[in-house]
């Protein structure tokens, strides 16, 4: 039986989902012997492959890139699980909702910035007027929410979902 | 405040008449001024509330606990629904579980309840919700409004970001501590709870300070000064007992 | 202390002094026409009268509405059965010339059109005919008459009775059997009981009550008297809206003038039988129009609804018993105590009797107010009597209910305008407004515009009307404007079903049924905006399907 072409991506989050998907310790051998990672920050492929079987997503969709890479994500993954509050509502990403960009931006690279105060114009992708949840830019399957989730909550849904079944959720939530 | 408690009989309680009825299939009885979310609690049958607060005047305003009633298209807050002889309920249903996730993710979207940053984290009663009835994400989209947080009080913090509008603050402000400092301001969307004629907290003149409204407070909404994310644990169980005690010095 | 000879002494009097003025120029002073400057036309018919020194032979009076408000200024001469309209200040030398010498032709409009040859007027009958500021020519057209030979002649129950006979609905928007709420607060027990009047009218489009109160007050008082005979209540209150400050200025004239008259006081005609009347303006809140809401508004707390039961007729203003009708449903019960309910059951339908007024607004030829029989074919009512959609466009649906109605299109316009029909339909009687969209009208914008209606106006108590109605609102917003996918439009109609089923009053139960109806009737509107939405959503799909084609 071939196995599970799995993937991470890594969107705008602090990475601590990622942290607490490696938290579940030796378990992860019996992950890894029945998936292929194809992509992730963990692993060292440059670009996001075609047909992957499952795709897990840390993060909420705050700039272009993220739009366009969870856009990219959708169109190749037959499976998308959002992992972690920023990926299922858009969390501590979310709160400049309420501001304008231009005031976000003004905050954060004038008020609080002491030398060389300028918005970053190259390189770094624009921001988008909100940061959104993931399943408000493409269909979502799969929703793992917490801050961040348990690693016994990813190992078990991981587990769950390679065996065909319906992850429990029991044992997260909003927050955590 | 407009909403008003339901006429209560000053009769004494051995007068009142027992109603029996079904509900969830069990047979149950009650008195005939108790309302059905009470006779199923008295029965361990528990359904799902978040502005209803033993102790404080029922309002019907969270609609969590609406109910079906057979022979009856429409659906009960059981909390203001008084019980009826053979009345048959029904509690949970397939239809019921879908209202009150929609509820519930309504409530979330609507203001910025961040949970991963929130002092009430983990003892949060709109939380325990989402959690009992699966709302794992929300069909619905944000709104992000922009709200204000009034830390204007030397002890506590008015966070509208968090309210729901159960109107606990407010009941238990006119109709525990007699104090009435909280009101609710606008209509609609845009409603909010106030402090005396929408004055900071801190400056109000009619507030006793007693923290009854933060103790009730379901989120963190109202909250104590001084405590970090996941530290603001609430305790309304004080509020039954003291309730009673009023009541039996008045007989 | 009045009695039935001392109306027909008034009636009489009244009577013959207008008689002696061989001409009665009649001056719309309502509302509409008010707004067109109608009291100017009246300032120049009085000097044109003055001028030419036609004083002894030519009244010119202030009157209420005479309905066909597209086309006021109206000025009627009554005997002559001649109508003005479009009337303009300058127009009136030329009126006062033409008297007994044939009409100008310039101005005239057709009283034997179908806007008029086909009502049925009891509710409106005095509208457009007296002067609302005098309680005499009330009295002259038997006003007073059915309350002071009732306080004599018939006991409290056999007005219920009465009423119950007739078959009269509440005329507020749910048609629930008047005579049985009446019988329900007459036999509830409390030391005190209430009558109240619900003039909250805030439908968009409709203006019924406010017609009635401006133009014909004392039929109010006289109605609510009625009831507060036929309940046991002494006290009556007339919730009416800020907004309506005529009205409120001629209530309260109304009111004083009833008081000093003695039908409405103490020991009124000399019985036992006291009753007042006090007014309570509406804080501006269009939920203020729910009892429940009313009540709370009245009493000076905030306008917030409370589950029901207990009913108001149970446990209304400040815990006592309470009976709340309608501006047209009190306006009707004068009608009935005089002529009989056999009379009044007979018009209408089986299940439906009497007749409806109803607000005709938007794109419709003749805006204005009409009453006709219940049962009449909502055809009839809009092309007939309405004159259809203006400048030759296409007839496309009709509001009935306001923003808890629903739209009706052009194959249900042969069923009888009735409660039952209507319901069947998809939407509601209401309290009478009718708004006529034609081909023009995009029916997700309608819709949008009824749910921000809803929206605004929500209270904020219960969750699924506070969020829901934004949450719908912001949905079809996104439709409209084609940003939106089949997802979206499943989400409102999720939404729409949540918000119905489990908010706490009427406002939040039926702001779904605006959406609900048009996407019965018109969903392909819905499925063209959605189209867009899918369109531009394939685009960003279809671009990163294969490595080569969207790598970063």
């Amino acid at each position: 039986m071939s196995k599970v072409r799995l993937a991470t991506v890594w969107l705008d989050g602090c990475s601590g989902c990622h942290m607490s998907f490696l938290d579940m310790d030796e378990r992860i051998l019996e992950i890894a012997s029945r998936v292929e990672v194809v992509y992730s920050p963990l692993v060292d492929p440059k670009e996001f492959p075609a047909d992957v079987d499952v795709t897990i997503v840390e993060g909420g969709v705050s700039s272009e890139e993220d739009l366009h890479k969870i856009r990219m994500v959708r169109s190749r993954t037959k499976l998308l699980v959002a992992l972690g509050d920023c990926a299922v509502t858009s969390n501590v990403p979310g709160m400049r909702n309420t501001y304008k960009v231009e005031e976000v931006l003004k905050r954060a690279y004038f008020e609080n910035a002491d030398l060389k105060q300028q918005v970053p114009s190259e390189v770094i992708p624009r921001l988008l007027p909100r940061a959104l949840p993931v399943h408000e830019i493409v269909p979502v399957d799969v929703f793992l929410p917490g801050c961040p989730p348990p690693a016994d909550v990813i190992f078990g849904a991981l587990v769950s979902l390679l065996d065909g079944t319906t992850p429990d959720l029991s044992a997260t939530r909003f927050g955590r | 405040m407009s909403a008003r408690p339901p006429a209560k009989s000053a009769a004494p309680v051995a007068s009142s008449k027992v109603k029996t009825l079904t509900i969830d299939d069990r047979l149950v009885s009650a008195r005939e001024d108790e309302s059905i979310l009470d006779a199923a609690r008295q029965n361990g049958i528990q359904i799902p509330t978040l502005c209803n607060l033993d102790g404080l005047t029922p309002v019907g305003a969270c609609r969590l606990c609406v109910v079906e009633v057979k022979g009856s298209n429409k659906l009960f807050a059981s909390c203001v629904t008084m019980v009826a002889e053979g009345m048959d309920v029904v509690t949970d249903s397939e239809r019921l579980q879908r209202y009150r996730k929609t509820i519930v993710e309504l409530l979330f979207s609507e203001r910025n309840h961040v949970c991963a940053v929130c002092v009430s984290n983990g003892h949060c009663e709109l939380q325990n919700l989402a959690q009992a009835l699966g709302v794992t994400h929300l069909t619905v989209p944000y709104r992000h409004p922009k709200l204000p947080v009034d830390a204007s009080h030397e002890r506590f913090v008015n966070d509208h970001n968090r309210c729901v509008l159960c109107q606990r603050c407010v009941r238990v402000c006119g109709e525990v501590e007699g104090a009435h400092t909280w009101d609710i301001n606008g209509r609609g969307i845009g409603a909010r709870v106030i402090t005396d004629l929408n004055q900071p907290w801190g400056s109000s003149e009619t507030c006793t300070g007693c923290g009854k409204c933060v103790q009730v407070c379901p989120t963190g909404a109202l909250t104590e000064k001084g405590k970090s994310v996941r530290e603001m644990a609430k305790q309304s169980r004080f509020l039954p007992y003291l309730t009673m005690m009023r009541e039996d010095r008045h007989e | 202390m009045i009695s039935i000879e001392d109306l027909s002494q008034i009636s009489q009097a009244e009577k013959e002094a207008k008689d002696a003025v061989p001409n009665q120029i009649n001056v719309c002073v309502a509302a509409s026409c008010l707004s067109l400057q109608s009291d100017k036309v009246m300032e120049e018919l009085e000097k044109a009268v003055e001028a030419k020194g036609k004083k002894d032979c030519c009244k010119v009076r202030g009157v209420g509405c005479m309905g066909l408000c597209a086309a006021g200024p109206l000025v009627a001469l009554e005997k002559e059965r001649i109508l003005y309209q479009g009337v303009k200040p300058e127009d009136a030398p030329e009126i006062v010339d033409a008297l007994g010498a044939g009409p100008v032709a310039r101005i005239q409009g057709d009283l034997e059109a179908p806007f008029f040859a086909r009502q049925q007027k009891i509710v409106l009958e005095n509208c457009g005919r007296i002067d609302p500021e005098r309680i005499e020519e009330y009295v002259a057209v038997d006003g007073y008459l059915a309350l002071i030979d009732t306080l004599t002649a018939m006991t409290p129950i056999g007005v219920v009775q009465q009423v119950t006979r007739s078959g009269l609905r509440g005329r507020g928007g749910a048609g629930y059997p008047t005579g049985l709420k009446w019988a329900t607060v007459s036999k509830a027990q409390g030391t005190r009981k209430y009558v109240v009047c619900n003039g909250d009218e805030g439908d968009p489009g409709a203006f019924m009550d406010r017609a009635v109160l401006e133009s014909d007050p004392h039929r109010i008082l006289e109605g609510m008297a009625l009831a507060g005979y036929a309940v046991g209540a002494q006290q009556g209150f007339v919730y009416v809206r800020a907004e309506y400050p005529l009205a409120i200025k001629r209530l309260k004239l109304a009111i004083r003038q009833a008081e000093k008259l003695g039908v409405l006081g103490s020991n009124i005609g000399g019985t036992t039988f006291s009753f007042s009347v006090d007014i309570r303006l509406g804080a501006g809140a269009f939920v203020c129009g729910e009892e429940t809401a009313l009540i709370a508004s009245v009493e000076g707390g905030r306008g917030t609804p409370r589950p029901r039961p207990p009913y108001p007729a149970e446990s209304g203003l400040w815990g006592y018993p309470t009976l709340i009708n309608n501006v047209e449903t009190l306006a009707n019960i004068p009608a009935i105590l005089r002529n009989g309910p056999e009379w009044f059951a007979k018009i209408g339908t089986p299940k439906s009797r009497g007749t409806k007024v109803f607000a005709l607004a938007g794109a419709i030829a003749n805006t204005g107010l009409i009453e006709v029989p219940m049962g009449m074919p909502l055809r009839e009512i809009i092309f007939e009597i309405g004159g259809g959609a203006p400048d030759g466009k296409a007839f496309k649906a009709v509001q009935t209910g306001g923003p808890s109605g629903g739209c009706i299109p052009e194959s249900g316009l042969d069923q009888p305008c009735d409660y039952e029909s209507l319901a069947k339909l998809g939407s509601i009687m209401g309290s009478g407004g009718m708004i006529v969209m034609d081909e023009t009208s995009s029916m997700v914008d309608v819709a949008k515009f009824f749910m921000e209606f809803c929206m605004d106006e929500s209270c904020g108590k219960c969750v699924p009307c506070r969020v829901g109605t934004a949450q719908m609102h912001e949905l079809l917003r996104q439709i409209s404007s084609g940003e939106a996918t089949s997802r979206e439009l499943a989400l409102l109609e999720n939404l729409c079903d949540v918000v119905k089923a489990t908010s706490l009053c009427g406002l939040g139960q039926s702001a779904p049924n605006p959406v609900l109806s048009t996407l019965h009737y018109f969903r392909h509107e819905y499925e063209a905006k959605i189209a867009a939405g899918e369109a531009a959503a394939a685009g960003h799909a279809a671009a990163h399907a294969s490595p080569a084609g969207g790598a970063a």
